[in-house]
């Protein structure tokens, strides 16, 4: 009787560990397929606001060169840095410039980089389309709004402008490990991280974006393509920064006239391996002479003519 | 069947007692309250989860990979493959190693000792440890011995440290189940005590081992946050292929989709999470299966 029960285990776990491993060995022949020039593994993490953009530029890349195999983590920006310095990865996709700490752990970790600047994107104030009174806002209300010292003083609409409603503010806006909160506060608050923070964080703009349509009162900010997609429900708010209230839009974040809200994407690709791995060159070539066309597919924010010649200018350097 | 029956707890039978004061009936509508409650919470996160994402239940979420081109047809192709690797991968290192670990300290060990004391009371603390901790212990290690930490082996042994307490206290359990009768009939046969655990021991508590084994398993199949801090992929375009490869699971794919802002990702983030219920429905049954026909009532 004992002896039966472990061979009827042996033959069950013998047949779940087959069909594993015929669903593993049958993947092979279709990834294997292709007789490109270039194979190997392509690394990539860092911010996720730039991840999609990357993504992309891999699944492009793929269809091409399908010996290349690409991969995409969305580590934060810091957290990509913290693992390119290492030289884990072979690009670190930032939603902001690289920071002087993280230099001096690249420059220790003996990795270095040339920082290219794919895309633009506009950090977008939002209102609830049922918001009838905010059409544009200066960066002085904005700041107002937003400001540590406005935590639990600036409560109702009529403190920011005297020609708003007597109503409750509600707040929506990413938690402070976002690099899109790091951008906002520092362009905004004037110091990178300061800012009341008596409003409803949360690391998922999706969250926001329904937030902030629930109620005719909130307003919340958060990437472009947030609104993009849910723009039926969401209005944009035109900024005033001094010349104007301009809306944000790929056009106006493009020719840089959205300020001080539009911000620059960037990928930093090791040096070391684009010289010695092929397929890296190949993948950030790809990426730099395509941007245009992946900047679309992904909905991001193309460079302009300007920003262009720049990034062309930068990938020079690696070679 | 009558084993069946045996197993289910004795209802308090409430009525036939005559307990039929208002406090009671209202003590027995509470808890037919909490228990509706619970149900019709669940019910409706499925049904929601299920008309959200029943338009891409089809082949494209098994055989393609993910696509920020066309979110449309995004799959889980390599979300599939890289969980089956890495949960495979878990079970091999796991599953030796707590059963080893269990027979040790249930048969072999003497409790009487101090540091098998103190393993006893760390084995209990560990398996209540958030599941987080492990990353980072494992991130530590690899970082230290110069391992990439995005790879399948990093994940699996994240994923076995996790669960590595909990199979070794199952073990136990199921070893402690085993009536001393049998040891002794076996050991005044003039079997040694390794012939003893090997022979007698051992096959009477696989039942339980594997109903215990399974279950870990399956927490750690819809584990995303240790595999997170080990750097998880969300984009990977090609199949994993072996311990050194990128992978990304399903629970990363799934947190991954249902963050982007277009409304097809979210759709497939839901197919996939009814995928994800299917598997874990399937694993706890094989384990509910495994415990009623062949655990034995001595």
């Amino acid at each position: 009787m004992n002896a039966r029960i472990p061979n009827r285990f042996a033959a069950l776990g013998a047949a779940v560990l087959l069909v594993v491993l015929a669903a593993c060995g049958g993947q092979d022949n279709s990834s294997s397929g292709g007789g490109d020039s270039v194979s190997g593994e392509v690394v990539v993490d860092g911010s996720s606001t730039v991840g999609p953009l990357t993504s992309a530029a891999g699944e492009l890349f793929g269809e091409e060169q399908s010996g290349v195999k690409v991969s995409v983590g969305t580590s934060g920006t810091g957290g990509g840095f913290e693992k390119f310095c290492v030289g884990e990865t072979d690009v670190s996709d930032a939603s902001r410039p690289i920071e002087d700490e993280e230099i001096a752990a690249c420059k220790k970790g003996g990795v270095e980089y040339v920082e290219l600047q794919v895309a633009t994107d506009a950090l977008t104030v939002v209102v609830s389309s049922d918001n009838d009174f905010i059409e544009c806002l200066t960066t002085d209300e904005l700041k107002t709004l937003w400001e540590p010292g406005a935590e639990g003083t600036i409560t109702k609409w009529s403190q920011v402008n005297p020609d708003f409603p007597d109503e409750t503010i509600e707040l929506f806006g990413p938690g402070t490990d976002s690099g899109t909160f790091d951008y906002f506060t520092d362009v905004i608050n004037g110091e990178e991280g300061a800012s009341r923070s008596d409003y409803n964080a949360s690391e998922d703009d999706n969250v926001l974006v329904q937030g902030v349509e629930g109620s005719a009162n909130a307003l919340g900010y958060f990437g472009y393509t947030y609104f993009e997609e849910n723009s039926d429900a969401l209005k944009a708010v035109q900024i005033d920064s001094g010349k104007g209230c301009v809306e944000p839009s790929p056009e106006t974040a493009a020719d840089g006239t959205y300020t001080p809200l539009s911000r620059p994407l960037f990928i930093y690709v090791s040096k070391k391996s684009y010289a010695d791995k092929p397929q890296v060159a190949a993948f950030v070539d790809y990426y730099v002479e395509q941007d245009q066309n992946i900047a679309e597919v992904a909905k991001f924010i193309a460079l302009n003519d300007e920003q262009r010649s720049a990034l062309e200018g930068a990938t020079a350097e690696l070679k | 069947m009558a084993s069946l029956g045996s197993l289910a707890t004795v209802p308090l039978k409430a009525k036939r007692e005559g307990d039929k004061n208002a406090k009671s009936i209202v003590f027995v509508g509470l808890l037919w309250f909490a228990v509706l409650f619970a149900v019709l919470c669940l019910a409706v996160l499925l049904i929601d989860t299920f008309l959200d994402g029943r338009t891409r239940l089809d082949g494209n979420l098994f055989t393609r990979y993910t696509s920020e081109v066309i979110p449309e047809t995004a799959g889980a192709r390599a979300a599939i493959l890289g969980s089956a690797l890495v949960i495979v991968l878990t079970a091999a290192m796991a599953i030796p190693l707590g059963v080893a670990a269990g027979i040790y300290l249930e048969e072999f060990a003497d409790s009487r000792r101090w540091y098998n004391r103190i393993i006893e009371v760390n084995l209990t603390n560990l398996a209540a440890v958030p599941a987080i901790v492990y990353g980072m212990l494992t991130a530590g290690v690899a970082l230290s011995i110069g391992l990439p930490r995005r790879i399948v082996l990093c994940g699996a042994i994240a994923l076995a440290l996790l669960i590595l307490p909990v199979i070794i206290l199952t073990t136990r359990e199921a070893i402690r189940a085993v009536p001393q009768e049998i040891r002794q009939g076996s050991l005044a046969l003039g079997a040694t005590p390794l012939q003893t655990v090997w022979r007698q021991t051992l096959p009477s508590a696989v039942p339980g081992i594997a109903t215990g084994s399974i279950l870990a398993l399956s927490r750690a199949l819809g584990e995303a946050a240790p595999l997170l801090l080990l750097g998880g992929l969300v984009f990977v375009n090609y199949d994993p292929n072996g311990l050194f490869s990128g992978y990304t699971v399903l629970p990363i794919q799934i947190f991954n989709w249902a963050q982007q802002s277009q409304l097809a990702f979210q759709q497939v983030a839901s197919a996939a999470i009814m995928l994800m219920l299917v598997l874990l429905l399937i694993m706890n049954t094989l384990a509910i299966i495994i415990r009623n026909r062949y655990q034995k009532r001595w």
